[in-house]
Formats: C-alpha cells, structure tokens, sequence
C-alpha cells in the first residue's frame, strides 16, 4: 500500500521531477529573465493547464478532445466579465451615452448592463464561475457523447465544431461580449493594477504555485484506482465495461475536470495578458495546444509543462529573429518531434533515466555471471505506448 | 536584447538645442551634431548619434497578412526615402519588424517586446480593429507611440495613437450625401459583415439617411465573416428594389458577394451600389468585371491625378513591382512616418510625450492623397472621393470633397 506521501509525489522518480520543475520555474526563470519574458513565460503556463489536462483526457484516458480552446476561452471569459465590470466603473465611463456599463455595450446601444452580466460584479461568484461554467458545458457534452458510446475521432471532431459553434457565438453577440475585438482593457482587479511589475511578479508565482499544485493532485487521483481504471478503459474499453464499471461516468467525469483545469488557465491568461478574445476560443487554439501536450508527451503531466514552454518560447524567440520564416521553423519543429519522438519531451527523458538506470544496473550486475538478459520487467502501463489516436 | 545604446552621452555644449525657430529653418538639412542623443532622447528609447529605432506591427503571417502587405509596403517605402534625405533629425531610421500573426494576444505580446525590450521610438502598425484594442493597453501602460493606418469605426482616441486612416464619420456621410443627390436616393439597404466597424458604420449610416436625409431605410443585413451565401440577401433585394446599396462586407465574403450579385443580374449598369470596404486591393481579388459601375467612398485611390500621388505610385511600383496595386489603407500607412518624422522635427525631440504634444496642426502638402493636417483628437483631416469601378480594378474618380474634420465620437450618430 502506498503512502498518501508517495501518491502525492509520486516516489522518488516523481519527486525528482517535481524538484526539477520547481527549481526552474521559482528559482532560475525569475532570476534570469526581466519582468517581460518572465511574463511571457507565466502565459505560457496558463496553456499548460490545458496541457495537463490533455494529458489526463487523451494520454490517460485514451479520449482525444480538439475543443478545450473553449473551456480555456470560457474560462477567460468568466474572468474578464469580472475584470471589465470594475473596469467600467460611472466615472471613468462618463462619456459614454450609458455611464457604468462596458464600453462595447454602449457601442452597441445596449442601455443597460445584461443580466448574465449581473452577479459577475461579485469576485466570489467570478473565480466559481471560472471553474463551473467549462466544468456543466463539458459535463452535458460528456454526458451527450460518452453515454451513446462516442468515443475516438467522433468524439474529436464534435468537440472541435463545439469549438467553431461557441467561437462564433461570441464573436456574433458583440453587444454582449465584446464580439470579435474580446472583451480589452482590463485594468484592475479587487483595486490593484493588474500591469504594474509587482502585479506580475505576483500572478507569475500564483500561476507556479496553482500549476503545480494541480499536477500534485492529479497524480494523488492517478496513483489511485481512478488511475488504474483510466489506463485499462484506454487499452481495452469493452472489459473495463464488461467487469462492472460505468465507464461513461469515468469519462464525463474526467472531461469535467479538464475542463475546469482549462478554465483556470484561462483566468490566469487574462489576469496576465489583460483581454480575452474568441480567438482564444475556436479551432485553431485549440489544436495548438493538442500540439503542446504531443510535444511535451502525452502521457506525462510534467512533460505537458515542458511542452507549453517549449512550443511557445519557439514562437516567440522564432518569429522575433526571423519574421518572415518562423512558421516554417515551427512546422519543422513539431514534425521532428513527432517522427524522432514520438513520446514528446518526456519520452526523451524517459529514456534517458531508463538508460542509465539500466547501465547502472547493468554495472552492478556486470561481476555476477549472468551476462545479457535483459531484466526489463517494470514497464508499468505509464510508460507504455498508446494505442490510441 | 536590451540596448544599452542610449547610455552613450553626447558632447556635452548643446547650446542650440532649444532654439526651435533655427530648427524649423533648417529642417531639410538637419544634422545630428545639432542633436545631441541626450537632449533629444530623455526617456531611454533606442537612438544613437547615427541611428534611430522604430517598430513595424503587421501581420505577415495568418489570415491578415494578405490585407496587411500593403501597409508594410508602404510604411517601408516612406522610411527609405526618409533615410535617403536623410533622416529623421539625422539619425537614420532603422526598423525592427515584428509579426503579429493575425493573433490579437501576440500582437499585445509584440507590442509590449518593442515598447519594453527594444525601446523604439514609435511604432507603425496593427490593422483590424482587434488588433489595435489587444495593443493600446500596452502603448497606453508603457507610454509608446502607435501610427494606426486603416479606416475605422472611430469610438476611440488615445493620447498614444496617431490615426492616419479615417473615422466612419469622414468615410460615410459626405458619400451619402453625394450619393442622394445624384442619384435622389430616398432608399437604403445596408448590408455589412457582422463586426464593430460595419456596425457602427452602419449604425452612423442609418442616422444619417433618416435624420438629415429624410430616406428610409428599407434592409439591414449583417453576416458573419468569411460567409459566403448571398442567395437570399439577393432575393430580398430584389424585392425591396433599394435606390442604393450600401454594402460593408469585407475579407473574403466580398468576393462572393460581388460574384453572386453578378450573376443574379444586379450590376452596376441597372443598380446603384456604394461601398466602403473595396479598395483596389480587394478589387484585385474580387475582379474589375464583377464591379463595373459600382462606386467606392475612400479617402485615396491609386488613380488620384496629382503630382505627389504620381510620385507615390511610381516609387511604389518600382520598388515592389509593377503590378501592385495601392489601396486606401496603403496610402495611409506610408502617411505614418512621414507624419512623425514632420512631429519629431518640430519638437526636435523623440521624446513620446513631446512628439505627441508637437502633433497637432502638422500639415503634409506632400501625402498622396494632396493635403492632410493633424486636428488635436488625433486623427486626419481628410478628404473623401468617391470613385467608379472600371474592368482593369481602378476608379475613375467622380467627386471630390472638401477636408472633413474628423469626429471620432460624432454628436448624433451614437
């Protein structure tokens, strides 16, 4: 029986990892980087809780989703409804035809404040509402999907027009949200000025601090039965079905909770870049951060970190330096991922301690007379190859 | 990439540095000796003795890009000759292009890298609306300067953006009320894509047909971007049978748009049709032929007959080839810095706060578009022409206005 302590940390393995992430992100990315990057860099992490997200969905549980844009988006968006109430205070929008409502509502001839707006004057309400409302709309599209037994590209290309109906809700409702400029301008939140440097610094450690609070939970809920369950419905869905579990309910439940991670991201990305838009929410984004987590690998928590950084740091650094060929450097980039990789950056790891484990062990062993068999038995299920798409 | 450029001091004698009647005297032969880099930049931005950096903020990349080409052109080409003459208070321009990707949050991203990391002096760019209101924030936190070419909804003025397209305003009240009179127009339908600039010009449309020329609105239709099924819009205009057409579709609907009113016979030899989003770069997409007849209200086109915009064109085409076409928005990003090289000279300083101050009542008898002055909301005085499509994608132009104050929030229309 493992103790709550190595569930949590997840053993030794895990909590060299764990070290590993924190030390970079708390101590090396905030002492070598200006105020700038390091913002940069709390943005992107706001993408790995997507990631991570991904991870449990389409690494663990074998469902792929192309549409948790728009749990991030709404996410967001729950944020920034708070953000740009307080923003949109009577006196500082007293020259608008309709003081104290948001600027594009009175561009839109709205009078008076919509009442969904309403409790998002509450910050309360705000940050439940950041992890509720992706957490129901996933739930009644699980619901909808896995209890008919929609599974695999089915499933990915409904979530992925979920993504296009929901964008384009936004971006057609513009008196309500903003439409296709998002909702901008955001100031403070609760009184502070969520640009000054300090504001930042803050938001970068919560970002840290909420990121790695969520893989430690996740991996308290994987070294469990949920983990166990998770794995055996992605390599053999019908047996996990046929022993006695629902395993709908499973999957609901885990797409609810990605959803919600998502959310959080979201809020967190507005808090940090200070605007939502439904361009955060559609296709494309969506996708892209399918990419993030393929890079950082699938199967892996930390890993879907690493692929946040890395994808979006090649962006940055890649189309400051060379504006005319970065997309195709980017393209470059994820195909050799794919090919040379295919288990992203935590596979290159992996195999990395595997390796030396091995030839550690290997050296121990070499004065017995035992010579070349290959005493690879651990291969536990996480470190297997999916199957699935 | 922090510069640290702008540590370097200059001698230390700057006797004439505040003497700005001697600088305007001599302001086509402006050396840097005369401005020493410490009084002329007081704020850390990055200029040298020799150099001065700016930023470029389009889209080179993503669905934009296509739109955008031309307002980087442009912008490129003012600040070539810029640098031929020799400068901007002698230093030459040297730009850092950045690439916003048609994705708001990384034109935010870019906009604050320029501001924050590379200290540039202004910047030249963005294009949609989106865009522009993802990166004021940034120039309004970090007190940079933006020169924002495209025509727009208005709305908005910002001590940090200099407009040098115009506001709906200036764009769509003197078409109308030309187009009234020649053609005694008394009905209107108004047909947009469905975003804030067709909206609000819309919205301004509406008000002025009604209030000040007592017609009537008899359609209004707005569709998302990229749609592209005109079939029962068609219809209905058919049986409304409108005195004009107001059409503000824009991106890649036009051509279908243009296309299928073509084909449903609607064109302009039995139809009036005015337009204020095809300028000749989408004409170039959408065809001459599916135009013919129909009429655009801008404030430039390339077929304008004067001798500054004759020059323009011919440095245009040389430089990128003979086949470009030069739309409204182009033509207002090459304004850009050619408006802050003229601010920066009379204020004899990059210093944000004071080319801001020096911008208002800057005149420029040499914009292509003939004569434009800066009014203190900082947007453009202008003119608006209105131009008949031909077959080869260029306007004969029919009619010229007097300058139009710009009114970004105009009393009456809101």
């Amino acid at each position: 029986m493992k103790t709550l302590f190595d569930r949590v940390f997840g053993g030794k393995h895990g909590l060299t990892s764990l070290a590993v992430l924190a030390l970079i992100l708390l101590a090396i990315l905030p002492l070598s980087l200006d105020i700038f990057r390091l913002n940069l860099v709390g943005k992107y992490l706001t993408y790995a809780f997507v990631g991570v997200g991904l991870v449990l969905l389409w690494g663990k549980a074998g469902v792929l989703s192309l549409g948790q844009g728009v749990f991030f988006g709404l996410g967001g968006y729950c944020m920034a409804m708070f953000l740009k109430l307080e923003a949109s205070d009577p006196i500082s929008t007293k020259i608008q035809s309709t003081p104290g409502i948001p600027d594009f509502m009175d561009w839109n001839q709205l009078k008076a404040l919509p009442a969904f707006w309403e409790p998002f004057h509450s910050f309360p309400f705000a940050s439940a509402a950041v992890l509720v409302v992706p957490a129901l709309l996933a739930f009644v599209i699980g619901l909808a999907m896995f209890k008919r037994r929609v599974g695999g590209v089915y499933f990915a290309v409904i979530t992925q027009a979920v993504a296009l109906i929901v964008s384009l809700a936004i971006d057609g409702n513009q008196g309500y949200t903003g439409g296709r400029n998002g909702i901008t301008d955001l100031r403070t939140l609760l009184g502070h000025d969520i640009r000054s440097q300090q504001a930042q610094y803050v938001l970068y450690f919560t970002t840290c601090v909420l990121l790695i609070g969520v893989i430690l939970l996740l991996q308290w809920m994987l070294s469990g039965k949920m983990g166990k369950i998770l794995l055996a419905m992605r390599d053999r869905e019908d047996r996990v079905r046929f022993s006695g579990y629902d395993v709908s309910a499973y999957k609901v439940f885990i797409f609810s909770l990605a959803a919600a991670l998502s959310g959080i991201g979201g809020a967190l990305f507005v808090l940090q870049v200070g605007f939502i838009s439904p361009s955060l929410v559609g296709i494309v984004p969506s996708i892209e951060m399918v990419i993030f987590t393929a890079v950082g690998g699938k199967l892996s928590l930390y890993g879907a970190v690493y692929g946040a950084l890395l994808v979006n740091t090649g962006k940055s650094l890649f189309s400051e330096n060379f504006p005319q060929l970065w997309l195709f450097m980017m393209g470059g980039l994820f195909i050799a991922v794919v090919v040379l990789f295919p288990n992203g950056v935590a596979g290159i790891w992996q195999n990395l301690t595997d390796k030396t484990s091995r030839w550690f062990a290997a050296r121990r062993k070499a004065p017995a007379t035992a010579p070349a068999v290959e005493v690879n038995v651990p291969v536990s299920l996480e470190t297997e190859t999916s199957k699935t798409p | 990439m922090t510069t640290s450029q702008q540590k370097m001091f200059a001698p230390l004698h700057t006797l004439r540095r505040a003497i700005p009647g001697l600088m305007l005297a001599t302001s086509l032969s402006l050396q840097a000796a005369d401005y020493p880099t410490a009084s002329v930049n007081t704020t850390g931005l990055s200029i040298t003795e020799t150099t001065v950096t700016v930023g470029q903020l389009h889209s080179a990349t993503g669905t934009m890009a296509i739109s955008e080409t031309g307002s980087i052109q442009a912008e490129q080409l003012a600040i070539d000759q810029i640098n031929a003459m020799g400068g901007v208070l002698g230093r030459q321009i040297k730009v850092i292009p950045e690439d916003g990707a048609s994705d708001w949050p990384t034109f935010a991203e870019k906009a604050k890298k320029l501001l924050v990391n590379d200290k540039v002096a202004t910047v030249f760019g963005c294009w949609t609306s989106a865009s522009r209101k993802a990166v004021l924030p940034v120039f309004e936190k970090e007190n940079g300067l933006l020169y924002y070419p495209t025509f727009y909804e208005g709305l908005e003025q910002s001590k940090n953006v200099i407009y040098t397209g115009q506001e709906a305003t200036q764009q769509i009240l003197a078409g109308l009320d030309w187009i009234a009179k020649e053609k005694s127009a008394k009905t209107f339908y108004l047909i947009g894509s469905d975003y804030i600039w067709p909206r609000t010009s819309a919205k301004i449309a509406r008000k002025h047909i009604e209030n000040k020329l007592g017609g009537k609105v008899v359609g209004e239709e707005f569709y998302a971007l990229g749609h592209t099924q005109f079939g029962s819009l068609i219809n209905k205009i058919k049986l409304k049978k409108p005195d004009v057409i107001y059409a503000i579709i824009v991106g890649g609907s036009n051509v279908s748009f243009y296309k299928q009113l073509k084909a449903a016979g609607i064109t302009g030899e039995n139809t009036t049709l005015i337009t204020i989003s095809v300028t000749e770069d989408e004409a170039l997409g959408i065809g001459g032929e599916n135009l013919v007849g129909f009429y655009s209200a801008m404030k430039y086109f390339q077929s304008l007959d004067n001798a500054n915009n004759l020059a323009f064109v011919k440095a245009f085409k040389a430089k990128y080839g003979e086949k470009s076409v030069i739309g409204d928005v182009t033509q207002a990003g090459y304004l850009g810095p050619w408006l802050w090289k003229a601010a920066v000279e009379k204020a004899g300083s990059f210093d944000v706060d004071k080319v801001t101050a020096a911008s208002p009542g800057l005149e420029l008898t040499t914009a292509p578009e003939g004569y434009v002055k800066l009014h203190p909301n900082h947007h453009l005085w202008s003119k608006l022409r209105i131009g008949q499509w031909k077959t080869d994608g260029q306007v004969k132009v029919l009619y010229e206005s007097a300058l139009i104050e710009p009114d970004p929030f105009p009393k009456g229309y809101q």
